[in-house]
């Protein structure tokens, strides 16, 4: 990899002055939501860090994450950080198909045996791996056989996170996530259907610049995922002083009141939504209107209902969603632990909350 | 709402007033963390930068950090990989760093509490480049002369 061109290199041979890219470090640390202090450090490790190979896999997807990442206009941040990785294989956007993808794949898992970065969007289907298959390959032949070499694994979305929508009651397929077929490397989770384009590209600018991220308990950079929408929301003054929207189109709603009772999942969903925002910073879904879904949760899917509020148990919490309740729970650090907590009671005992039940600390 | 069905204008700029004072009451301990930062930076000269992105923040804390800290005497416009605005407050030391993409969708928000913004300076390695440009524009008059 040391023989492949750093960025600043690359931002030279754009005809990026040193002012730009001083420019891109203080905005890429802000959206790492490191200290500002810390611009420096980035500066210096951007112009350090080598070229990795990535490899890029996409099993049981919508291709909705690629959607996402590529959803921008050059250069923008997400374009740089794009042109500071060799993307050796992407099947939906290389130019390459059939046996020639595949080579492509082989030459730079060989080439880059121990250093190459897979990112995997999708799931993978056990139950019958013929299911899906990539040139004859099944995901979970081609998944193992390039985890293999590999330094880390980024899991994009929800789908390659946690199983995501093809892992939705009744799971037809037999889809689980990444991280319950490799154990041994090292595995970054970035859910969200889709995540925010910006935290796909800084997960990858974190490991290029810092190596690994700090991750939280499902395995989420927590630089990212380290707190609730609700927590950042700006209508969570509202929800504080007790003013709901009940309906859609009630004064409540007109007067941009709390979603809560519309189904907001945001006190018990973790991402950066509120803050950085969808569509270069101009909105996301409370902004406009509608309730989070709570997509970078596991199993967000069957967790009850979109518009049902959470103080009315779904009743099936599964698997890792319940884990995330029972984690939060025992850190007790903010109200929207609070309100996790109450829920993982309230889906234990079926009984009905309020948001009045949710705010009081006993 | 008017003859023509249109709702009148003074309802809409009314509902924006309105809008505008909606905050999250996260201005004023970002203020008094700026009149600290300003104090510092007098006694010891320790920089501090605030990164607005980090804070939830509505358009009336807007408002009010606006209001308080007020317009200054330097407004500077950088453009690299899009725009940047630099204005000094009307609280000299304490300045806002706005930055743009080609777009002109904002990328970072930061208050910076110093003497000079970083950014502003001419960079050593584009000193650099310049030398080395206004060497080959001269060798290149140079030759047209000859």
């Amino acid at each position: 990899m040391a023989e492949r061109p750093v960025l600043a290199e690359a931002l030279k041979a754009h005809g990026i002055s040193r002012r730009g890219f001083l420019k891109y470090c203080a905005s890429l640390t802000s959206l790492m939501a490191l200290p500002p202090a810390l611009a420096p450090k980035v500066a210096h490790a951007l112009e350090n860090a080598a070229r990795p190979s990535v490899i890029w896999l996409s099993f049981q997807e919508c291709t909705g994450c690629t959607e996402s990442i590529t959803r921008s206009h050059a250069p923008t941040i997400e374009d740089l950080i794009f042109n500071t990785v060799s993307l050796d294989y992407h099947h939906t956007l290389q130019a390459a198909s059939g046996h020639a993808a595949e080579e492509a794949r082989m030459k730079a898992m060989e080439e880059h045996y121990g250093k190459y970065l897979v990112i995997v969007d999708g799931s993978i289907p056990v139950g019958n791996p013929a299911y899906s298959c990539i040139a004859g390959i099944s995901n979970l032949d081609m998944l193992k056989e390039t985890a293999a070499g590999a330094a880390a694994i980024v899991a994009v979305g929800t789908c390659a996170a946690y199983g995501g929508i093809p892992h939705a009651d009744p799971n037809p397929t037999g889809a689980v996530a990444v991280s319950e077929i490799i154990k041994d490397k090292p595995i970054i989770n970035v859910p969200g259907c889709p995540p925010i384009p910006i935290v796909m590209t800084s997960v990858l600018a974190h490991f290029l610049t810092f190596g690994l991220p700090e991750l939280d308990e499902l395995g989420r950079p927590k630089a990212f995922f380290g707190e609730t929408i609700h927590d950042r929301c700006y209508r969570r003054p509202f929800y504080d002083q007790g003013k709901f929207a009940e309906a859609f189109d009630d004064e409540g709603a007109r007067l941009g009141w709390c979603l809560y009772k519309l189904g907001c999942k945001g006190p018990t969903t973790k991402s950066v939504c509120a803050t950085v925002k969808w569509n270069d910073g101009t909105s996301f879904p409370i902004q406009s209107g509608h309730p989070c879904l709570g997509c970078t949760e596991p199993d967000f899917w069957d967790n009850g209902g979109f518009y049902k509020p959470l103080s009315m148990p779904a009743g099936d919490y599964r698997k890792l969603g319940l884990a995330a309740v029972a984690g939060g729970a025992a850190l007790g650090v903010a109200g929207g632990a609070i309100a996790r907590a109450t829920k993982s009671k309230a889906a234990a005992a079926h009984e009905t909350v309020d948001a009045h039940d949710l705010e009081k600390k006993s | 709402m008017t003859a023509e069905g249109h709702p009148p204008e003074t309802s809409k700029s009314a509902v924006d007033e309105l809008r505008s004072h909606l905050g999250t009451g996260n201005a004023r301990p970002v203020l008094r963390e700026i009149e600290t930062a300003l104090g510092a930076l007098l006694e010891s000269g320790r920089e501090t930068t605030i990164d607005l992105g980090a804070i939830p923040f509505g358009p009336g804390d807007e408002r009010m950090l606006d209001e308080v800290l007020g317009p200054g005497e330097v407004h500077a416009t950088i453009y690299a990989m899009g725009e940047s605005h630099v204005a000094e407050t009307g609280v000299p030391g304490v300045w806002r760093v706005d930055h743009f993409d080609q777009r002109g969708e904002t990328l970072s928000r930061f208050i910076e509490v110093t003497f000079c913004p970083d950014i502003l300076k001419t960079q050593t390695a584009d000193a650099e480049a310049g030398l080395a440009r206004l060497t080959a524009r001269l060798a290149a008059q140079d030759g047209h002369q000859h």
